[in-house]
């Protein structure tokens, strides 16, 4: 095998001169969609100030980044990850097989999940998570409790206090965490306000979490892909649709866009801050502690990342659409990215 | 319908009813054709100048920067001659731009500040790091201004929409309007759009990374795809007998042209990078990803020239004594260059629009120093447009367009030029 390989490698000689695992001078980060940028952010400010090399900074989404984060300790693997949740048990056992066993982890911030109408709407929107269960759920109950496909057709079904449009809603792919977030933070608390489904709960837990995540495919519900600029867009030309993405996407386009408050909170940094909006998950980074002093400059960027000018209320990655951290918790992961605090695995 | 029936039959009356309006029908079924033809035409140019109006319409604003132009006031007290780098570039910075609004109140000084791109103390910074003589002067300087007040001076903001929904507050728009009136604001063509590479903010991204990244890999690609695409073209068609084994190369070639470009994303994915060990991200990788798709392109194109050279040259090369690799160099592949040239030139200009396998090994990543070699991390042109596409900041959505009509550009003048090689140098036999 190792001769074939070499065989194989001798074929390209000409170029593969860079295969033997270099030494690299950048920083590499991977990782969920949702943290790039801010990575991005804290990158940038890092090779401004620093004048080092621009760390690389690439979204492979959560799972993505755990798989090649965990994939070992060396140049080739990535230093740091980000995740739009924490790290699973499952990652956690790779990261231990292939030798990653001190890594920290850092609490960067929380993400709104908003959903959002065009301005020329004038309909006050505000939807208990019940209400969007029920309109975007694929199966509902029926009066005898048996499930049946979802036959609300339109707003004013869910609910009569709703007004008479139909419902479309535009939301993302089943392939992103924002859908995962969606799918948990918002459908399983509707799902659990229903008695006919909360009892199924009791008996079966794998039907319920079947019945409580699944979208309906009769052309309501719009998956728009990865893009949420697309959402933004199709919101615009159609007044009646809602839409669902990070927040950061309505707040770049108030002046287009409304928020559609949901159990009577409206989604602003404040509410998702001190945790009243619903819709709102942590988002995290992780680092990989053998590789500092050995990759340069790691620790200084971590430094950057979790400093208050990037972090703190008011700070460049806020701007960006982060809800912050408060103080305290913040001097914590601070002192816990600075020291490297072993996260228990 | 038999000649022999045709000649039994009377002779035909052509002035006759039926036969003129038989005759007239088939005029008008070659009419119809035409039209089809021409309707097909019609809608595909028109469906060429939607895709094209809506890029120039989102993307033109993107091809102007709005500047803001300050005195700054280097002071030796402030700035090390020996080390300007450490200087606090914050405050030297903020102490000339609050000069250029004396009347500014402290509560303001957040809006204020926000009114210009956040990386203007690096600018200055840079700029006197490299003329170090500037210390101790006053120099003016342009910087853009930040991406919401360029929006407004390019009339994407309203102003009469009520103050929350705007990214620019009525604090800001006053000081905007007045330094307008100063005439500190001027929107000059946006170079920086060409010559800066990626940022996080739309008024300091640029392309540079992404064209000189593609630049590289297309080299890489060049530089394997062309010299293997022609030996093996020549070894086909001059050399191989042909048997079952050269009849399946043949096939094969012929399949791998077809073959969508992610295949090939997922091959080098596998084999460049989880095999042989290389870098993520870098040009060499796309390079060599981009030839495993030129390369069918180029074998199928060189062959079919090297076969339309006529067999009196060969022959007669042959006649005078010629070797058969002095027939080859000297006489085939002169004469059948141009076609190849003209060939390559659209298989790279096909590898220049690629995406997806460039995905796959990571030239998607955000890097904001364009790289120097084929050996650090870049983007690429498509998939820079694929990055700008899903940034929430409003400038990013002139600039995808743009950077779309950049890549545009770039493939009509390797189109252009592969036209002129056939124009120009090619012989008809």
């Amino acid at each position: 095998m190792n001769a074939l390989k070499f065989a194989a490698a001798a074929l390209v000689a000409s170029t593969a001169f860079a295969g033997a695992a270099v030494a690299r001078d950048q920083i590499k980060v991977v990782g969920s969609s949702t943290v790039f940028p801010y990575s991005q952010a804290a990158a940038e400010e890092y090779a401004n100030k620093s004048g080092n090399p621009a760390p690389v900074v690439e979204s492979l989404g959560t799972g993505g980044g755990f798989k090649a984060f965990c994939g070992g300790v060396g140049p080739d693997h990535p230093d740091v990850t980000g995740a739009s949740r924490a790290i699973k048990s499952s990652e956690v056992e790779l990261c231990t097989t292939n030798g990653v066993t001190d890594i920290t982890e850092a609490l960067i911030g929380y993400d709104g999940l908003s959903m959002a109408v065009s301005r020329k709407n004038d309909f006050a929107w505000d939807l208990t998570e019940e209400q969007i269960f029920r309109a975007v759920a694929a199966e509902l109950p029926n009066e005898a409790g048996e499930l049946v496909a979802n036959p609300n057709q339109m707003w004013s079904d869910v609910d009569p206090s709703l007004p008479a449009f139909k419902i479309v809603v535009i939301g993302p792919p089943p392939t992103s965490g924002t859908r995962d977030a969606f799918v948990e933070l918002t459908l399983h608390d509707g799902c659990d306000a229903i008695p006919a489904i909360a009892a199924i709960k009791k008996d079966n837990a794998d039907k319920w979490n079947e019945v409580c995540s699944r979208v309906r495919q009769d052309g309501l519900f719009i998956e728009a892909g990865e893009n949420d600029n697309l959402i933004v867009q199709s919101l615009e030309s159609d007044p009646n649709a809602v839409g669902i993405f990070g927040y950061s996407f309505l707040y770049e386009n108030l002046d287009k866009l409304k928020g559609v408050s949901i159990n009577g909170v409206e989604p602003t940094f404040d509410t998702i801050a001190d945790g009243s909006y619903p819709v709102a998950r942590p988002l995290y980074f992780y680092v990989k502690n053998a590789h500092r002093g050995v990759i340069p400059g790691l620790e200084e960027f971590l430094a950057e990342y979790v400093s208050d000018e990037a972090l703190a209320t008011g700070g460049y990655l806020a701007e960006r659409g982060l809800t912050p951290l408060s103080t305290e918790k913040l001097a914590e992961v601070r002192d816990a990215v600075v020291t490297g605090k072993k996260f228990g695995m | 319908m038999s000649i022999a029936n045709e000649t039994a039959r009377p002779a035909v009356d052509w002035r006759s009813v039926e036969v003129t309006r038989f005759r007239k029908r088939r005029y008008a079924a070659d009419r119809r054709l035409q039209f089809y033809g021409m309707g097909a035409i019609v809608i595909a140019l028109g469906l060429l100048a939607i895709l094209v109006t809506s890029l120039i319409s989102t993307g033109y604003s993107a091809f102007t920067q709005t500047m803001v132009t300050v005195p700054i006031e280097l002071r030796e007290d402030q700035i090390d001659r020996e080390d300007p780098f450490s200087a606090n570039w914050r405050t030297i910075l903020r102490d000339s731009l609050k000069k250029l609004t004396p009347e500014l109140e402290a509560s303001q000084e957040r809006d204020y500040f926000a009114l210009f791109t956040n990386n203007a103390q690096f600018l200055v910074r840079d700029q006197v790091v490299k003329n170090p003589q500037l210390i101790g002067t006053t120099v003016s300087f342009t910087f853009p201004v930040a991406d919401p007040v360029d929006q407004l001076s390019k009339g994407n903001i309203d102003r009469n929409q009520p103050e929350q929904l705007r990214r620019v507050n009525d604090v800001q728009i006053a000081f905007y309007d007045k330094l307008s009136e100063q005439g500190a604001i001027s929107v000059p063509f946006n170079w920086s759009l060409f010559f800066n590479a990626d940022s996080r903010f739309p008024e300091l991204a640029g392309l540079a990374g992404a064209i000189s990244g593609s630049f590289w890999a297309l080299l890489v690609c060049f530089l394997i795809s062309f010299p293997a695409g022609i030996a093996a073209a020549i070894y086909l068609e001059e050399f191989a007998p042909k048997n079952r084994l050269t009849d399946l190369i043949e096939v094969n070639i012929n399949n791998l042209a077809a073959v969508p470009s992610v295949v090939f994303g997922l091959l080098a994915l596998a084999v460049f990078i989880g095999w042989f060990g290389m870098p993520r991200s870098v040009p060499l990788v796309g390079g060599m990803t981009l030839a495993l798709m030129t390369l069918p392109t180029i074998i199928i194109v060189t062959r079919a020239s090297l076969k339309s050279v006529p067999a009196s040259i060969r022959e007669a090369a042959l006649g005078v004594g010629a070797s058969k690799h002095e027939v080859i160099l000297h006489h085939i592949l002169p004469l059948a260059m141009p076609t190849i040239l003209t060939g390559t030139i659209i298989g790279l200009a096909q590898a220049l629009g690629e995406t997806a396998p460039l995905l796959l090994i990571g030239m998607n990543a955000f890097i904001t120093s364009p790289p120097a070699g084929f050996l650090e991390p870049s983007t690429a042109l498509p998939t820079q447009i694929f990055i700008w596409a899903d940034s929430p900041e409003r400038g990013f959505v002139s600039r995808t367009s743009a950077a779309i009509l950049v890549l545009l550009s770039f493939l009509i003048t390797m189109n252009a030029i592969a036209i002129f090689f056939r124009q120009r140098f090619e012989r008809r036999w």
